[in-house]
């Protein structure tokens, strides 16, 4: 026990929630508004769409791959979605059944091109992206969706309850989306055949190969299950501000990309976990919210972002060297 | 020796695009018998190997029995089936995994299975690794292991799969002698458990200490299967090239005034400590030790990459300070790394490349830019210089065997007409013939006057070029001794001393 408590401070986790916690502390002293209900609801509420892709993300990456196309496959999703609504109505079924199902197709055309080709998956997803972005765009115009039925607007909640300023809050769809992801996730990472297998391809893909694993089932597994998140990104995003615009989401997929890896999982596979992945997104949307309510510029927070992650990435590099110079004595 | 057949070949061949792999081999293995197989480079080892793992299947005409019975379609699949298992050179571990669950790896192939029970992969691998007398701790990442340990977790990985046989590929190439003999004991261990090991291998010596026969491949036909307790280095070297090769004891002679390269009281915290030699002109010095001794960091110290915390080099009796490798090039200082196919060659690149890579600037013309027919013809010379054997200069590196890899790596620092050559295990992966040839280059550079400070823990290589051999141990010079005065029996105990 002692062991792990020792392996825990040396970890990306706790620098990052020591990062975050210093953030906060920060915060709360230079703003009024930081440290409230209210506005830690709010961050939630608006980061809880990403932190779904990112979580889906964190799979690919530690299969070994990566994908890039997942914010216009939830803005396909999102856009295919709303549109029937509209158009020929539905429930909350559909809602669901619609943005996952394209999600998932979508996901399974990216895994069976990474598959087949044995292209580097970043190419294949940036080509994918471009694919899935473009056809929509040229199919509907790019024109934005507001006019949703009455009960999509008012959405799903949970335990409501009233703030200070006597607004209610509760858990509201998106944060039930989020807390379901993560749950689902963490269960298929570490207690099941198929979580372990993906952590097995990402560490040593030929010998996977050679133990006998299902590489192709495990691609689809993990791009699938990428695209299944997304959809329901997508849906939670236009839920939240009641419009599909499908510029909104695309260009944004890099941002995830980088509460991923701050959050400790390698580029090259094989490692990551759900913790670090939930305080990577948790680090980058306290930031950005405190440089709002700061006053600074939004162009700024791109600045801040690409700091954090600089700072992050060299303190791990530098921790490694360190590790590495101390193993590589020899007694004299 | 009257034991049941676990595995008999009869009659196998194996094409590739017209290339002759195999042919005609039989080969049988006895129940928990420890044999090997050797053979140079092409000689078709892992084409038998890939044949018995059914990852190829033979030409038809060819028979695969196990316990007797004829297997007629050998797949991998199968052949773990029936308890065959290939530990690879690079033993396919899982290093981002726990030991455990590297070892219980196949617990999430079975069938059925969605859930994982941590408590049945514990199980698996604690048995396994029992059944060997190996104690790991279950629950540490395998990429923080050392080689040795990680060869452990793959045997036990290979024991938890119900292995009967275990095909190990060039199993020491990358260890210490102690790590080989803990090695060794565990083998010994399977084989009281009616395990089969097959061991490939080039390390002749290592082979003869642990294997009852031995099988020896040349060019794609079995020339015999012998008893281990009949063959020697030699008689193994004739077999398996079928020229009868001495390694040339003579040694040219050096110029006694003239030191080129001195080291005095060189020390480095975790590295090595209070080194002094001096390497004469022509002179042939070998520095002999376990992995570890120091030897690889006192390399890198001379050529300017590992700069030492104290003490002095001198080149040509001229102290200098060496802090980047170019400083030591400029000096004249050389090095042939351990690592060829990572730190000494760029191998996607055509052989030409590769050699002029150190001297470029020679062959620049006025306006800076290389001349091509200077590149050329410099090339050339190279490579009639040291025979290396390419249709042309335009082909990439990665295309030839390792000894014309290693005449590559030779030609691209001998182009810098260097003082001192330092070689750190210069023929490791080449093949027997083609050693001889690397010798006589050493040799020839040697009587050019060339200081040659070569590092090698293979006792033949040192005594058969040295003139002269320093012991290290731990990190300290611990003794130095005249090839001429040593045997090899005498210094292989030497190296090995606690």
């Amino acid at each position: 026990m002692k062991l792990r408590a020792g392996r825990f401070l040396k970890s990306t986790e706790f620098y990052l929630f020591l990062v975050i916690a210093g953030i906060m502390v920060f915060l709360t002293v230079l703003t009024e508004d930081f440290f409230s209900v209210e506005n830690l609801f709010d961050v939630l509420m608006s980061y809880s769409f990403l932190g779904v892709m990112a979580v889906g993300l964190l799979v690919v990456l530690i299969s070994g791959g990566i994908d890039i196309s997942f914010t216009a496959t939830a803005t396909v999703a999102q856009y295919v979605m709303a549109t029937t609504l509209i158009r020929h109505g539905g429930g909350w079924w559909l809602t669901f059944l619609i943005p996952i199902a394209i999600g998932i197709t979508l996901g399974a055309m990216n895994a069976l091109l990474i598959y087949s080709l044995r292209v580097h998956s970043i190419i294949i997803t940036i080509a994918t992206l471009n694919i899935f972005y473009g056809v929509l765009i040229f199919l509907t115009g790019g024109k934005w969706i507001y006019n949703f039925p009455d009960w999509f607007a008012q959405g799903l909640s949970l335990f409501d309850f009233a703030a200070a300023s006597g607004k209610i809050y509760s858990f509201s769809l998106s944060i039930i989306v989020l807390v379901a992801a993560i749950a689902i996730t963490g269960f298929i990472l570490n207690k099941t055949s198929v979580g372990r297998q993906i952590y097995a391809m990402g560490g040593n893909t030929e010998a996977a190969k050679r133990v006998g694993f299902n590489l192709l089932g495990l691609h689809f597994f993990v791009y699938c299950y990428m695209g299944f998140l997304a959809g329901t990104a997508g849906l939670v995003q236009a839920q939240l501000v009641q419009t599909v615009a499908p510029n909104s989401m695309v260009g944004r997929e890099l941002e995830v990309v980088a509460a991923v890896v701050l959050g400790g999982a390698s580029l090259a596979g094989g490692a990551g976990t759900l913790l670090g992945t939930v305080l990577g997104v948790a680090l980058i949307a306290i930031m950005s919210n405190g440089l709002t309510l700061m006053g600074v510029s939004s162009y700024w927070h791109q600045v801040v972002i690409g700091l954090i992650i600089l700072g992050s990435v060299s303190i791990t590099a530098f921790n490694r060297k360190r590790e590495e110079k101390r193993h590589a004595g020899i007694e004299v | 020796m009257n034991r049941d057949m676990f595995l008999e070949l009869r009659n196998i061949s194996k094409r590739f695009h017209g290339v002759q792999a195999l042919s005609r081999v039989d080969f049988a293995l006895q129940a928990g018998e420890v044999h090997c197989i050797v053979g140079e480079n092409g000689s078709g080892k892992s084409t038998l190997i890939k044949i018995i793992s059914g990852v190829y299947t033979p030409e038809a005409g060819g028979e695969i029995f196990i316990d007797g019975a004829l297997q007629h379609d050998m797949t991998p699949g199968r052949s773990t089936h029936l308890g065959i298992q290939v530990i690879y050179q690079d033993l396919s571990l899982f290093p981002n995994l726990r030991v455990a669950e590297n070892i219980a790896i196949r617990h999430h192939l079975e069938p059925g299975r969605l859930m994982v029970k941590q408590k049945k992969i514990m199980e698996t691998a604690l048995y396994a690794m029992a059944k060997i007398n190996v104690s790991l701790d279950p629950e540490r990442l395998v990429e923080k292991l050392s080689v040795a340990d990680r060869q452990l977790v793959a045997i036990c990985r290979a024991i938890a799969a119900e292995a009967r046989l275990v095909i190990m590929d060039e199993p020491t190439s990358s260890l210490t002698r102690q790590e080989v003999d803990a090695l060794f004991a565990v083998v010994k261990d399977l084989q009281e458990k009616k395990i089969t090991i097959v061991f490939v291998s080039h390390r002749l010596n290592e082979v003869m200490e642990i294997a009852e026969r031995v099988t020896v491949l040349r060019d794609g036909v079995k020339v015999g299967t012998y008893d281990a307790k009949e063959m020697d280095d030699r008689k193994l070297s004739y077999l398996m090239t079928g020229q009868d090769i001495s390694y040339s004891t003579v040694k040219p002679e050096f110029n006694l005034d003239r030191i080129v390269l001195e080291a005095q009281g060189l020390s480095k915290k975790g590295n090595y400590r209070d080194i002094s030699f001096r390497l004469r002109a022509g002179e042939i010095l070998g520095v002999t030790g376990l992995l570890g001794s120091g030897r690889t960091e006192l390399a890198l110290s001379l050529f300017g990459m590992n700069p030492p915390e104290a003490g002095r080099i001198l080149v040509d009796g001229k102290a200098v300070n060496l802090t980047t490798n170019r400083q030591a090039i400029a000096e004249g200082i050389s090095y042939v790394s351990e690592d060829r196919l990572t730190l000494g060659l760029v191998m996607k690149q055509s052989v030409g490349n590769n050699i002029v890579l150190t001297v470029l600037q020679r062959l620049l013309n006025r306006l800076n830019l290389i001349e091509n027919k200077k590149r050329e013809v410099f090339i050339r010379e190279r490579i009639g210089d040291l025979h290396i054997k390419v249709s042309s200069p335009d082909v990439p590196v990665n295309t030839l065997s390792g000894g014309n890899q290693q005449r590559v790596v030779l030609a691209k620092w001998i182009a810098t007409r260097p003082k001192v050559l330092i070689l750190d295990a210069p023929t490791v992966g080449v093949d027997v013939a083609a050693k001889a040839g690397i010798y006589d280059i050493v040799k020839r550079l040697a009587a050019e006057g060339v200081g040659i400070l070569l590092i090698s823990d293979e006792v033949p290589e040192v005594l058969s070029n040295c003139h002269r051999i320093l012991l290290m141990r731990k990190g300290r010079v611990v003794g130095e001794y005249l090839a001429a005065e040593i045997s090899e029996k005498e210094l292989g105990q030497k190296i090995n001393e606690a």
